[in-house]
Formats: C-alpha cells, sequence, structure tokens
C-alpha cells in the first residue's frame, strides 16, 4: 500500500470548491466542504447533494449467461435480472462471509457491476478467476457522482428529462448535457437519487451543470457516512466483512427466495443453517440516549453488565437529531426495545435497541 | 492577563494563578461540527497531558489534553447544551475550563500567539 494516492477525475472540482481532502481507500476523497457536514448532511435530506464517488469501481461484464454465473459467486437472483434493472448484493465467501458488497444492473448486452475502492483488487480477480467464458473489465476512463435527495429529479430530470420517468433500482444510457451517460435510479443515502455514470473528460463539466441547480450542493464522504447510517446501511469493513454473514448482518432481505432455498452460492451451508435456526449475533440499530455518540468498538452490556456485543458504526445523526449506531450483539438479545448499555470511555451510557433505519427511506418506488 | 497556546492547539489565558482553557478556532474549524463536549467535574486534580475531556464531531472524538498541572475551577456547562457553540466562539464564550495552575513555571514551554500562528501555518 505504497502507492501514490490516486485522484478521481473530480479532483480539480474538489479542490476549487473548498474540499477538505483526505486519504480513503489509497484515493484524495474530499471528507466535506466549506458547508460542514452536519449542513452537507442536512442539505440531501431537505434538496439535493453531489457526491463523487468515482473511487469505486466499475466493472463490465460481457458474455453468456452473465447473471446466471454471478449465481455462483453471490446469494442474490441475478439470472432473473431484467434488463434495465439493478439489484443490491455481495460476493461470499466458502465460510458464508462477506465478500464485498456490490450493485449489479444488467444493461442489455452486458451486466454492469459496482463495488467498493477498497476492494477492487480483491473483487475484479475473484470475478476473473471464477465466472467462465465472462469477459471482466475494469473501467478506469470513467467517474462516478451520486445526486441524491427529494430535489435530485429535478436537478437530473431538467438536464436529462428520461431521468424523471425512471422508479427506484432502474438503470438507462441516456444524454446528460449533451454527454451519454450510464443513470442509475439508486444510491446510498436513504433518499431518492441516481448514481451517474459519466466519461472522465466530460465529468467536471456535467458535475457543474448538476451543482448551477440552486437545490443542488456538494457534499463529501462525511456526510454519505452520517446519511447512509441514518438510513441503516452497512457499510463494508465496518458493519459487514469477511466474517460476518448476511444473516449476521440482517442481509436477509437482499437474498431472493429462490436463492435461500436452491442455494448453490459459496458459502449456502451456513447462510441456509443460520435462515433456519438463526445465527450466533445480529446486526441491530442501537440508540444511545444520551448525546454521546458511540463509536466503532464500543462494546454494548446488557443491563446485568455482561458484554452482549459491539458497535460496528456510530455518527451523530443530523436529522435524526443525536447520536445513532449500529452493532452486533449475541443470539438472545436484539429485540426493539430493549435496554443495553454502552461502555464509552469506561463507563456505561444507557442506550436501547431500535429497529432500522433512524431516517424513513424515501425511494421512488 | 497574557495568552498562551499549546501544540494541541489550546489556549491558555492567566490572571494570577488562575487561568481559563480554550480550543483555538483552528482547532475548532479543523474538528467541524461539534455535537458533544465531555468535562471533568470541579475540583478534578490533573496533570500536563492528562486527558481531561472529550470533543465529538459528526464523524469523529477527539481528546482534550491538559497544557499544564492543575485543578478544575469550572467546566462551562453551556457547552453541555449547546456543543455547537464551540465552534461559533472556541476563543470567546465557549471557553472549556476555569483552572487553578499548579505549577505556574509551566507557562514557559507554551508559544505565544506568534509563535502558535507559526505552527498552524
Amino acid at each position: 500500500m505504497t502507492d501514490a494516492p490516486k485522484r478521481t477525475p473530480l479532483y480539480d472540482l474538489h479542490v476549487e470548491l473548498g474540499g477538505k481532502i483526505v486519504d480513503f481507500a489509497g484515493w484524495e476523497m474530499p471528507v466535506q466542504y466549506p458547508m460542514g457536514i452536519m449542513g452537507e448532511h442536512k442539505h440531501c435530506r431537505e434538496k439535493a447533494a453531489l457526491f463523487d464517488v468515482s473511487h469505486m469501481g466499475q466493472v463490465i461484464l460481457r458474455g453468456e449467461n452473465v447473471g446466471e454465473k454471478l449465481e455462483g459467486l453471490c446469494p442474490q437472483a441475478y439470472a432473473t435480472l431484467k434488463e434495465g434493472k439493478a439489484r443490491y448484493g455481495f460476493f461470499t465467501n466458502a465460510e458464508g462471509g462477506i465478500m464485498d458488497d456490490l450493485i449489479v444492473s444488467n444493461a442489455g448486452d452486458h451486466f454492469f457491476v459496482v463495488v467498493n475502492a477498497a476492494l477492487r483488487h480483491q473483487d475484479i480477480p475473484h470475478m476473473k478467476a471464477n465466472l467462465d467464458g465472462v469477459e471482466v473489465t475494469e473501467i478506469f476512463d470513467r467517474a462516478l457522482v451520486a445526486v441524491q435527495g427529494p430535489k435530485a429529479e429535478d436537478v437530473v430530470g431538467e438536464l436529462c428529462p428520461a431521468a424523471r420517468e425512471m422508479k427506484f433500482m432502474e438503470t438507462i444510457v441516456a444524454d446528460i448535457a449533451g454527454v451519454e451517460c450510464r443513470i442509475s435510479r439508486l444510491g446510498y443515502t436513504g433518499e431518492d437519487g441516481y448514481e451517474i455514470s459519466i466519461p472522465e473528460d466530460k465529468a467536471i463539466e456535467v458535475s457543474r451543470a448538476f451543482l448551477a441547480h440552486d437545490d443542488c450542493e456538494p457534499a463529501g464522504l462525511g456526510a454519505r457516512d452520517s446519511l447512509r447510517l441514518e438510513a441503516g446501511l452497512c457499510l463494508y469493513g465496518n458493519d459487514i466483512d469477511q466474517s460476518t454473514s448476511p444473516i449476521e448482518a440482517s442481509l436477509s432481505w437482499a437474498i431472493q427466495k429462490r436463492r435461500k432455498e436452491e442455494g448453490g452460492f459459496p458459502g449456502a451451508e451456513r447462510v441456509q443453517r443460520e435462515l433456519a435456526q438463526g445465527a450466533a449475533r445480529k446486526l441491530v440499530g442501537i440508540k444511545p440516549e444520551g448525546r454521546a455518540p458511540a463509536r466503532t468498538g464500543v462494546e454494548v452490556q446488557c443491563t446485568e453488565g455482561n458484554a452482549i456485543g459491539e458497535i460496528t458504526s456510530g455518527v451523530f445523526g443530523p436529522t435524526f437529531g443525536g447520536p445513532v449506531a449500529m452493532g452486533y450483539v449475541s443470539a438472545g438479545h436484539g429485540e426493539p426495545g430493549e435496554k443495553v448499555n454502552l461502555i464509552i470511555r469506561g463507563k456505561p451510557q444507557a442506550a436501547e435497541i431500535v429497529s432500522l433505519p433512524f431516517v424513513q427511506q424515501n425511494y421512488k418506488r | 492577563m497574557s495568552t498562551y497556546y499549546s501544540e494541541d492547539h489550546e489556549w491558555i489565558t492567566v490572571e494570577g494563578d488562575t487561568a481559563t482553557i480554550g480550543i483555538t478556532q483552528h482547532a475548532a474549524d479543523q474538528l467541524g461540527d461539534v455535537v458533544f463536549v465531555e468535562m471533568k467535574e470541579p475540583d478534578d486534580e490533573f496533570e500536563k497531558g492528562d486527558d481531561i475531556g472529550v470533543i465529538e464531531s459528526v464523524k469523529a472524538a477527539s481528546e482534550i489534553y491538559a497544557p499544564l498541572d492543575g485543578v478544575i475551577v469550572e467546566a462551562n456547562e453551556a457547552l453541555a447544551d449547546n456543543p455547537g457553540a464551540l465552534n461559533e466562539s472556541p476563543e470567546g464564550d465557549s471557553w472549556i475550563y476555569k483552572i487553578k495552575l499548579s505549577d505556574s513555571s509551566q507557562l514557559e514551554d507554551l508559544m505565544d500567539a506568534d509563535g502558535y500562528k507559526a505552527l498552524i501555518g
């Protein structure tokens, strides 16, 4: 990991907009702009925000029966994913742990996959080695931006009327400001919005066109993290990793019925066993009662004082108006309403198990 | 009355053997939106370098390190109710502690305003 940090096609724009640049997974990314995390977060929930997510890996899969072949690596029903549709999923390992989470889109003559920045080096060889007869091409010449928020439809729709007609988890190719882009109606903030793949030499131009809208402001990785946590969405490396199963991570909803029944993906035995018998631990929402945020690694205790788990993500939720967290608790715990203690700097702080999300998701169904 | 600065981005204003401690504007800007301040109680005794409180922003927690030895006389309770005030006036109303100095010779190790300006560039 001695490589110099990489820059996305939007780097110069981040600097121009006053972005505070940090190293994230080997990329120089804006953690916030002058508006600040709190302001950017609220702006996204109330209007619209533009995020650079070009550090994520964009991959094209071409070949016969790509969807069926992906089912050999993922517990999702990709064989039946219709053209023009996207679906959240994950690669599992032989032990049923999660190798990475991803979005797979059926783009008609190919499949389009987006994976986490930090795991590009793992996922691309993984697909190349295991998708027989599929041409796996990582795209290096396109940016990826997310426009998220209740006004996202106006921001993108003014430049691309076809985007207004799209529903949640649909994907199209269309022109934005004269540039051909892949537009997908999805995101990771809990809000309505789009992720847009743009040729790198036009990325700043298209981004400026979005920002020219009165309701659209740039937002950094800080707001992206607090938004996804309020929306109850997992962050790979924090809430899910190679050791956590999808059932433990409360991601059962992301495995379609046929796959649960038939198995046929790495680690299916564990996933099916946990579906039938329950998992040893479970990812839950945790609401600290005071103002002190509970960060990653904080111990969760039952009211009798025994350790029952650990916080995996914790921030102050700007829209929620207080600290919010997710963490694992052992079987027999984790019902919404259960009182627990969080050991923050050596002192127990009262908290409650709550159902996720903290802030209602606002998708365009 | 004179003001000193620490390498941990605190300011210390001294009057006789008492002092007021806070964080600098630069520190507040670096932290971003402050959402929680945890402070020690009056009469708590501490030594230079001790962790005497925590400032939490949306994303991260940062310790407050004691810039010298002393005893807490008063903690700024207004920050408990309105932590965001620390972003508004970190070098004014939003001081953190009033303390009694144990060893005023330690002030010699701290920076003056020019020294601090040079530190933060």
